[in-house]
């Protein structure tokens, strides 16, 4: 116990990164696996099909090597993140932090489009059918009438989607972002006596964000079961 | 039916054989050829640790697999290599083990497991870049050092970066887990934690990070791996005090490991180990270093 109080502010600080690489990755991952969702779906053969090929690779791909393309192999053939450089205080959002957050929305975009496009699935026929009744071109029945009942479908996988990612976060640990899990290897290597409790006090507090997320997972349902 | 038969046998003898003659050809020279010694009746005392290695005929000792320099195993070799692999030779010769033999095995241990393999007695010695702290000996036994390093920087050819002090509120590479990079922390860079050593070099090259920092001997031989790209800069900023882990269950190894020591320190078997490991054209041989007492 000692050892995490006496870096309480070392912790604190990969916390921080913890959270902030899943809330971007989070938010941009929605964002673009909305849009592949909506691909997939959508009335272009072509695109119907490059997304498809999309999340057959991305899916297939294990995260970590995902994650080791845009960190090593992607500044060798000059795909750099270097443009990137923001600071707050202690935190500092640089090439590698952006790297990592690429590789974790490309990967996790890949299970949030199939996650939605399952929701989509889930809405009636007839609703598209009506939407296309009155006129509404493909955009319009997506945003107006498909996707908002999708998104209500897709809660339960979505929120299983982003738990995983909030767990995937500490791969970035071991390719330049000092995470919790690096902080965790770095109190373990100090602090040899103490292994077990700095080990059980990650553990808890990686429990209790996603007990969090699962609880605001769990509110959205129950928020939107009658609308 | 039966000729088929007895040319699928043929053909999976064959390859059999061949794959065994590639198991032979990782077959490595680097290093000190070290014999065993003979071990005549009451060399160790009846009931110690050492007594029991002797007797068993096998040993088991904890290194590391991707330190080049200190514990470092290529792909194709059978065996890892480095000044930490010499020095357990010369352990393992004095228990009258044959070094090169499969009587050794060469565990792999990174830095987190190493307390942990040997308290659970999976390693009978670790001698994988381990550094002595007091935290460390409440749990194990560590003696030695029989290696004193300092941490350094390793940037690229061109860059115009000096020292350390250089690098404040910068991204500086070292391993995850690792005393070196607590230690760039602790002199205000910015830690950037890699899985490997050779990663952190990598990521130097490719310009993602200004620098990284370790033990001068591993960037040494980093440096040697790509040169004309990288090279080491700065004073050191570190001591380190690199000594052999033994569990505290067997008290009676430290004398041992120290009287092994010692006798390489003045037969010169030391400087032998650290010419064919760490030495270079370049590199000076340091004197051995002073040897802690056992408790």
């Amino acid at each position: 116990m000692d050892a995490v109080l006496d870096n309480l502010d070392a912790v604190v600080r990969a916390f921080t990164y913890t959270l902030l690489l899943f809330l971007i990755s989070g938010v941009l991952s929605l964002v673009l696996g909305t849009a592949l969702a909506a691909l997939r779906v959508g009335p272009v053969s072509v695109l119907r099909l490059a997304a498809s090929a999309y999340v057959t690779i991305v899916r297939n791909t294990p995260l970590l090597i995902v994650l080791i393309f845009f960190r090593i192999a992607a500044p060798k053939i000059g795909l750099n993140f270097n443009f990137v450089d923001v600071q707050f205080g202690d935190i500092r959002l640089n090439n590698l932090f952006t790297a990592c957050v690429v590789g974790l929305t490309v990967y996790t975009a890949a299970f949030v489009c199939e996650a939605i496009r399952s929701g989509i699935n889930a809405v009636q026929l007839g609703q598209a059918e009506a939407a296309r009744a009155i006129g509404l071109p493909f955009a319009g029945v997506m945003r107006e009438v498909v996707l908002p009942q999708a998104f209500r479908a897709s809660v339960p996988p979505l929120a299983s989607v982003q738990i995983a990612l909030l767990k995937n976060t500490t791969v970035a640990g071991a390719l330049g972002v000092f995470e919790a899990f690096a902080r965790m290897r770095s109190l373990n290597n100090d602090y040899a006596t103490q292994r077990i409790e700095i080990f059980l006090v990650f553990a808890f507090v990686f429990v209790v964000l996603v007990e969090v997320l699962s609880f605001i997972a769990n509110r959205l349902e129950r928020r939107w079961r009658i609308a | 039916m039966r000729f088929t038969r007895t040319k699928a046998l043929v053909a999976a003898t064959g390859l059999a054989l061949s794959l065994a003659a590639c198991g032979d050809a990782g077959e490595d020279s680097e290093g000190v050829d070290v014999q065993a010694e003979e071990v005549e009746e009451g060399k160790f005392e009846e009931g110690s640790r050492m007594a029991e290695l002797a007797e068993a005929g096998e040993i088991t000792i904890g290194v590391k697999y991707d330190q080049p320099g200190l514990g470092f195993k290529d792909a194709s070799a059978d065996v890892p290599s480095g000044f930490d692999v010499e020095i357990a030779k010369l352990l393992v010769a004095d228990l009258g083990i044959d070094p090169s033999s499969d009587a050794v095995t060469w565990e792999e241990t990174i830095s987190d497991n190493r307390e942990p393999y040997l308290e659970a007695g999976r390693v009978d010695l670790v001698l994988a870049s381990y550094s002595i702290t007091d935290e460390r000996r409440q749990i194990v036994g560590q003696t030695g050092p029989y290696l004193i390093t300092g941490q350094q920087v390793l940037v690229s050819a061109d860059s115009d970066i000096t020292g350390i002090a250089d690098l404040e509120g910068e991204e500086v590479c070292s391993v995850s887990g690792s005393t070196s990079l607590e230690n760039v922390e602790a002199e205000g860079a910015v830690g950037a934690p890699a899985d490997t050593y050779s990663q952190c070099a990598e990521d130097v090259l490719n310009g993602s990070v200004e620098a990284m920092s370790t033990d001068g001997a591993i960037l040494l031989g980093l440096a040697a791996q790509n040169e004309g790209e990288l090279k080491v800069v700065g004073e050191e900023f570190s001591e380190e005090r690199i000594g052999v882990g033994y569990s505290l269950e067997s008290p009676e190894m430290c004398e041992w490991i120290n009287g092994v020591l010692e006798e390489s320190f003045e037969n010169g078997d030391w400087e032998a180990a650290f010419q064919a490991t760490l030495g270079g054209d370049d590199v000076e041989t340091p004197e051995p270093p002073a040897l802690d007492e056992c408790a």
